[in-house]
């Protein structure tokens, strides 16, 4: 019995909440992509470092209310910034739309010259994030560490393994569930919600039932930019700030929108957790977990590790083609063909 | 005339180099660019020609590096007596093992069984190959870990590394083009960008196929090196009778050497291409480039020429990163960024203007030539806008310290203002 329950916080350790809070912030991105795709119709490939941009914003109001003296108690002094962070990338992709976006979007060009022109994009978000704040790790999280941590589980319940719970997983945890409801609130009850699901659905008759196009775009850039931002910063709270590294979740972002199914909010958030659970699985080592379950004697002597850690992308990718080899349209049905 | 002094233009910009900094840095920068476009020749095959959006270069430029390392470096002996054979029978099984599951998925009937059997093949074939793989990786790893630890190569002259490099490249995108083309344009971007990721993390972690982030250097090179030249007294008794000097001299003629022979191969690619464009098949590919549908019900096999282009293109790409990791004489896997092996690629295709060859290679040679000098250029415009700052301001240090990050920013601005205003590059496509 003890084994068991030993194996079962190993597990939760080291996969199951990792992987929780992995694919709460991989949902999050997803769900910035897939509204853009839906509303907008192209993939945006700026959106890993619109998420750097909200994420470096926060990290400066952070810096600054530190050196005020201002704090959270026990949590992150970044929850704090992060309205303010909000709301500045809001403006920036407002900007970007106004300055970039709307002249493709007044002679409706082709999707894939919006993805080029989302390409531009990136490069010059990049070279900003890069410009202010450089290009090397940044810590920003501060407050209580651990909700629960290692030792004090394992003085409390008795077992050899501990089960740490670090706040910046119980936060990410708790506002994606917000983030989450209110979206899917916004989408589904307020007149702008719906006439956004209109504008996605058929673009021709949302246009003949007098919605301004104009607007739902505005809307969609506003939440875009507090998805990414709130994603960006709970990862950084959760791992590190380094732009290249937010460069790089473009992958994961993008294979949990496909796999979920392009353009349904719901997919995305089935998607995130997909991939994370399934990048984590598939790099941890079992040895732990297996050698408390097998009876005395069948301990494994090999460190029961599908691929190490460094193919965590080949993860993301595998899934993104089995899914769109087998099921083009998403786990959920997407839009896309 | 236009698109002549266009081309007259970027020379200048060389050999503006030439004067202001020196003849060996314009050099160096036009090297670079002869590979540059190159690249951007393959890509505007892929994309001007047939419209399809890959932007997984970086994987096919990794590729030709790889195979400038197996195919010239020395081979390792001790290595490959030590574990060559169990590994190539590892990876033999691996590739069994892919081919079974889709033999089976092919051959057998739909339903539980076919299934099963595809999962069968596919988890005792990884169990055999992990079983065979380790033991030979760690045995190939243990060989003199700080000097090879790898299989080594074969020790041929570099000039064979380049078509084999292509021909890596043009393997691997058979196998992508086999499983992507024929999804969406968006679909193809991810899929690409994908594989372009796996490709590079595989270099960077198989140790004993590439050293990984070890990296790999002093590759051999087919020209001669700058201290032999040094060393031969005719070589230096012509430079004295110039009066240059003679370690200047060598720099500089190992770089034309350079030149020669890679001026020669944009010429022949060029050439080449101009000539496919013109051909019955480049108005095909036009054809289904412009609409697919009408090409298809013509009698066109759209998928098939896809495969074909998709494969040329990325050939031409790992051509142009094994001359690359040749000229650089040294393999670094960590060093294959996609913003500088991808996105920059794009930037040369489009100002350059797609579906123009001429324009592509101009792309490459300008955007090349920008990039490199943008550092310089941008340091001097900062000294001149922070002039008015105090002397160690923090402000100032940091925007002197961050002059390096403005090339991004400025690829990204030439790209979004060539889309806006000039949409079809600088000399468009006829």
């Amino acid at each position: 019995m003890t084994d068991i329950l030993n194996a079962f916080v190993a597990l939760s350790n080291f996969v199951l909440i990792p992987a929780i809070a992995y694919g709460s912030q991989l949902a999050l991105g997803a769900l910035g992509v897939t509204l853009i795709y839906g509303i907008l119709r192209f993939s945006n490939f700026a959106h890993g470092d619109t998420m750097a941009f909200g994420t470096m914003v926060t990290i400066l109001v952070t810096w600054g209310l530190q050196a005020a003296g201002v704090s959270f108690g026990v949590l992150p002094t970044a929850v704090l910034a992060l309205p303010i962070g909000i709301a500045v990338t809001a403006g920036m992709l407002l900007g970007t739309d106004r300055v970039v976006y709307r002249f493709y979007r007044a002679q409706r060009a082709k999707p894939v010259i919006l993805v080029i022109v989302s390409m531009g994009v990136m490069f010059i978000m990049n070279g900003l994030v890069r410009f202010v704040i450089g290009p090397n790790d940044q810590r920003f999280a501060d407050g209580e560490r651990f909700i629960i941590s290692a030792r004090d589980f394992r003085a409390w319940s008795g077992l050899n393994e501990g089960l740490a719970f670090r706040t910046s997983q119980g936060i990410t945890i708790v506002t994606a569930i917000v983030v989450v409801a209110l979206l899917f609130w916004f989408l589904n009850k307020t007149r702008t919600g719906k006439s956004m699901r209109a504008f996605s659905d058929n673009e021709d008759l949302a246009l003949l039932s007098g919605i301004n196009p104009e607007r739902v775009v505005m809307y969609t850039w506003v939440i875009v930019a507090a998805l990414a931002t709130v994603a960006g910063v709970l990862y950084g709270l959760d791992k590190s700030f380094k732009p290249f590294t937010y460069f790089q979740l473009l992958l994961p972002i993008f294979a949990s929108a496909v796999v979920g199914g392009l353009g349904n909010p719901l997919g995305a958030i089935g998607g995130g957790f997909v991939i994370a659970f399934s990048e984590v699985a598939v790099t941890y080592a079992f040895k732990k977990v297996l050698g408390y379950l097998m009876p005395e004697g069948f301990e494994p002597n090999t460190l029961v590790q599908l691929l190490s850690t460094d193919y965590k992308l080949a993860v993301s990718f595998a899934l993104l083609v089995i899914v769109l080899l087998f099921k083009p349209t998403g786990l959920f049905k997407g839009k896309a063909i | 005339m236009k698109n002549a002094l266009l081309f007259v233009a970027v020379f200048a910009l060389f050999v503006g180099t030439g004067f202001v900094q020196s003849w060996n840095t314009a050099l160096a920068i036009f090297n670079m660019g002869l590979i540059s476009a190159i690249l951007a020749l393959g890509v505007n095959l892929q994309w001007g020609y047939a419209g399809l959006f890959n932007i997984g270069i970086m994987g096919f430029v990794a590729l030709g590096g790889l195979a400038s390392v197996i195919v010239t470096m020395p081979p390792t002996t001790e290595a490959w007596e030590a574990g060559g054979g169990r590994m190539i029978a590892a990876l033999a099984v691996g590739a069994a093992t892919v081919l079974g599951a889709i033999l089976s998925r092919q051959r057998l009937p739909r339903g539980w069984a076919r299934t099963l059997a595809m999962l069968g093949i596919i988890v005792a074939g990884f169990l055999i190959y992990r079983s065979l793989f380790d033991p030979a990786r760690d045995a190939i790893e243990a060989v003199n870990p700080a000097g090879t630890g790898y299989l080594g190569g074969l020790g041929l002259p570099a000039l064979v590394a380049w078509p084999v490099g292509a021909a890596l490249a043009a393997g691997a995108a058979w196998i992508v083009g086999k499983t992507a083309l024929g999804l969406r344009s968006d679909y193809l971007a991810i899929a690409t960008l994908g594989i372009a990721e796996i490709i590079v993390a595989v270099l960077k972690n198989e140790d004993w196929l590439s050293r990984g982030v070890k990296n790999v250097v002093g590759l051999p090179r087919p020209v001669p090196y700058e201290i032999e030249l040094q060393n031969t007294p005719a070589f230096v008794a012509q430079a004295q009778s110039w009066g240059a000097d003679p370690v200047a001299l060598s720099a500089i003629a190992v770089k034309l050497a350079y030149m020669g022979i890679f001026a020669g191969i944009l010429i022949t690619l060029i050439g080449l291409a101009q000539m496919a464009l013109n051909s019955p098949w480049g108005r095909m590919m036009r054809a289904i480039r412009d609409n697919e549908v009408a090409a298809g019900a013509m009698g066109k096999n759209v998928k098939g020429r896809h495969l074909q282009i998709f494969i040329l293109g990325s050939a031409i790409c790992g051509l142009a990163g094994a001359m690359m990791t040749t000229l650089d004489s040294q393999f670094t896997p960590a060093s294959y960024q996609p913003l500088r092996f991808t996105f920059l690629v794009w930037v040369m295709v489009i100002v350059g203007g797609s579906g123009n060859n001429l324009g592509s290679v101009l792309g490459g040679f300008l955007i090349w030539w920008l990039w490199v000098q943008v550092e310089p250029l941008g340091a001097g415009l900062m000294q001149v806008l922070t002039f008015p700052l105090p002397d160690g301001s923090a402000l100032k240090d940091h925007l002197l310290g961050s002059v390096q990050h403005m090339r991004l920013l400025t690829m990204g601005l030439v790209l979004l203002l060539v889309l806006r205003f000039s949409p079809r590059g600088l000399i468009p496509e006829k």
